[in-house]
């Protein structure tokens, strides 16, 4: 149980772990984490890293979109623009991982600049209308620019090497992937405690009182878009080298409206909740596949049937949630660590 | 007249389509003083403030803030030079908690960027801490709003939104400060409070403070200067006093005598 936590100095009163428990909990996660891999075959081990990489791309996509209030549908394009570059640079040019993945981030960030000028006069719909633009033109340009991204047929990629090390089986990855992913989210968190990221709230909840308050409109809201294609263009190098292929199919419209419900699922504004909600879109879907496969060799009639069902389900499952809990993921874990505060006296 | 005035508004007209709002409004607010707008409903005293704080563009006319012509200047550059504003309808960020309200009116003192904000440790770390201090000794402490500092500003009181909203705008460290009716729609006591810390914030900070108020008791009880407007133009200036019997004033609220 946690008595009141009294602080003496402001900097204990910030921190985001503020008390012991906090931090036990904390540990306990870190360890949990690092000892992951040496108990799970690798198709799992597959999965985290590609839930790892859905984190960093929810997160950046929290960014714009639940804490600026910017509506973006072109949040793929973006992860496809730092996976196309980390791919370009790797296999022409011979780049290391180390340096291809910040410039997949940079080169991300700069194309999401230019989708995010629109900003300066758009708002709302309008503005996410204008991203969906971006969205089909660099799609468009991931197919018929054959030259430099090798269409359809996409480019394949040898794995990433690091200090000497060949990242080639899933376990080598993890220890890069994850890592990452949490220096990401610390990132992104350490953002919403200066005055950057809540200028980018005072943006989203009303903007012209922002203005008067001296933030500089567009400059914030090109922040966050550039902010937000970095992680994207992080995300998408991750992708790569995971896959070691990459191709146009990797990043459609529908992959966009995908973190799109990370996001909502998980809490907007949230970055705890782009953690849940990408973990929740990438391993619910696979949870509903392997309790199917419970049913394997019953009879095939009825797997046909079933095998369309956890579309449904899956849809079902989401629907619920946002009914129930329409602040997401992040605003339930809330509740219930409320819930544990007082635990076992709640009155 | 003393010193030169800190603010001062010259023959500003704006007008929405064909309806004229204001008509070659003209009018000095000197350092240090509080001056009070009256009018009217639709008067167009709402209108002088969104000119002032670059909200509207007037259609002629300039507005000279600390000698510069800031008429064609965008708000947040206003803000940073010290214009400050509160609104007639609670304008704070509802997703954000008072404390992060507050910070937020310092935002053109701060210097962090965007990459320094993402790494925290370091310069962004130690800009926080100081802007937390002096916050809460110089904001917070003042307006005796420690307990409210952790919540969430959609679940308080209307008296104590209006307050933490004065609040944000103090931490910008204004030397204009400009009030769309600070005491709209508040008991006496709170009413009370807000004259009081009005009063405080002119006597302790030197900051200079532009009002529009409904309410006369507290006009005619805190401000140096009033000003009367109707229909877009000015019809009376100078000491509670003096407008009080101005006869164009009587007209306004009372309407004329017949006969």
């Amino acid at each position: 149980m946690r008595m009141g936590d009294f602080k003496q100095t402001y900097a204990a009163d910030e921190a985001v772990f503020r008390s012991g428990t906090v931090r036990f909990w904390l540990v306990v996660l870190f360890l949990a984490i690092a000892a992951f891999p040496f108990m799970v075959g690798p198709y799992l081990l597959y999965m985290a890293n590609l839930t790892g990489v859905a984190i960093i791309a929810a997160v950046g996509l929290n960014i714009l979109t639940g804490a600026a209030g910017q509506i973006s549908l072109g949040h793929a394009a973006f992860v496809g623009i730092g996976a196309y570059t980390s791919a370009i640079l790797t296999t022409k040019l011979g780049l290391p991982f180390l340096l291809c993945l910040p410039l997949s981030g940079l080169s991300a960030a700069f194309f999401g600049v230019i989708v995010g000028a629109p900003s300066m006069r758009m708002k709302g719909l309008y503005l996410c209308i204008a991203t969906l633009a971006a969205q089909v033109i660099f799609d468009f340009i991931f197919v018929h620019w054959t030259s430099v991204t090798g269409g359809i047929r996409g480019i394949n990629v040898p794995s990433a090497e690091l200090f000497g090390y060949k990242l080639d089986t899933e376990f080598k990855l993890y220890f890069v992937t994850i890592p990452i992913m949490i220096a990401a989210v610390t990132a992104a968190r350490n953002l919403f405690r200066t005055r950057v990221g809540r200028a980018f709230i005072a943006i989203r909840d009303r903007d012209i009182s922002a203005e008067l308050m001296g933030i500089n409109l567009f400059q914030y809201k090109l922040y966050a878009f550039a902010a937000s294609s970095f992680y994207a263009g992080v995300a998408g190098c991750l992708q790569v080298y995971l896959l070691r292929i990459v191709t146009p199919e990797h990043f459609p419209l529908h992959e966009s409206i995908r973190y799109l419900a990370m996001i909502i699922v998980g809490g907007l504004g949230s970055v705890l909740g782009s953690i849940f909600g990408a973990i929740f879109m990438t391993m619910v879907p696979e949870a509903l596949q392997s309790g199917l496969a419970l049913f394997q060799g019953l009879d095939d009639k009825l797997m046909s049937y079933l095998f369309p069902l956890q579309t449904v389900v899956f849809g079902l499952l989401i629907v619920v949630f946002l009914v129930f809990e329409p602040h997401g993921l992040a605003e339930m874990w809330r509740r219930v660590k409320n819930y544990f505060r007082l635990w076992p006296f709640e009155h | 007249m003393a010193a030169q005035p800190i603010l001062s508004v010259e023959g500003i007209s704006l007008s929405f389509g064909g309806l004229t709002v204001l008509s070659e409004m003209s009018f000095q607010v000197n350092p240090g003083e509080i001056f009070a707008i009256i009018g009217p409903n639709g008067a167009g005293k709402t209108s002088i403030l969104n000119c002032i704080g670059g909200f509207y563009r007037p259609s002629a006319g300039r507005i000279l803030f600390q000698g510069e012509d800031i008429t064609r200047m965008s708000p947040d550059r206003r803000a940073a030079r010290g214009l400050a504003r509160t609104f007639q309808n609670i304008a704070l960020f509802r997703g954000m908690t008072v404390l992060d309200n507050i910070k937020l009116g310092a935002h053109a003192h701060l210097k962090t960027g965007l990459a320094s904000a993402l790494m925290y440790w370091g310069p962004a770390h130690r800009e926080e801490m100081a802007l937390r201090d002096r916050v809460e000794t110089q904001v917070i402490d003042f307006l005796e709003i420690e307990p409210i500092r952790k919540q969430a500003v959609g679940s308080l009181a209307y008296g104590l939104q209006k307050r933490v909203e004065l609040a944000r705008a103090l931490a910008m460290e204004p030397k204009v400060l400009l009030m769309d009716e600070p005491v709209a729609g508040m008991n006496a006591e709170e009413t009370e409070d807000m004259a009081r810390f009005v009063l405080d914030i002119k006597e302790e900070r030197d900051v200079t403070i532009v009002l529009i108020e409904h309410d006369m008791n507290v006009i005619m009880d805190i401000s140096d200067r009033v000003m009367v407007v109707n229909f877009g133009q000015k019809i009376a200036e100078g000491t509670p006093e003096e407008v009080q019997h101005h006869p164009e004033v009587i007209k306004a609220y009372l309407g004329e005598k017949k006969g």
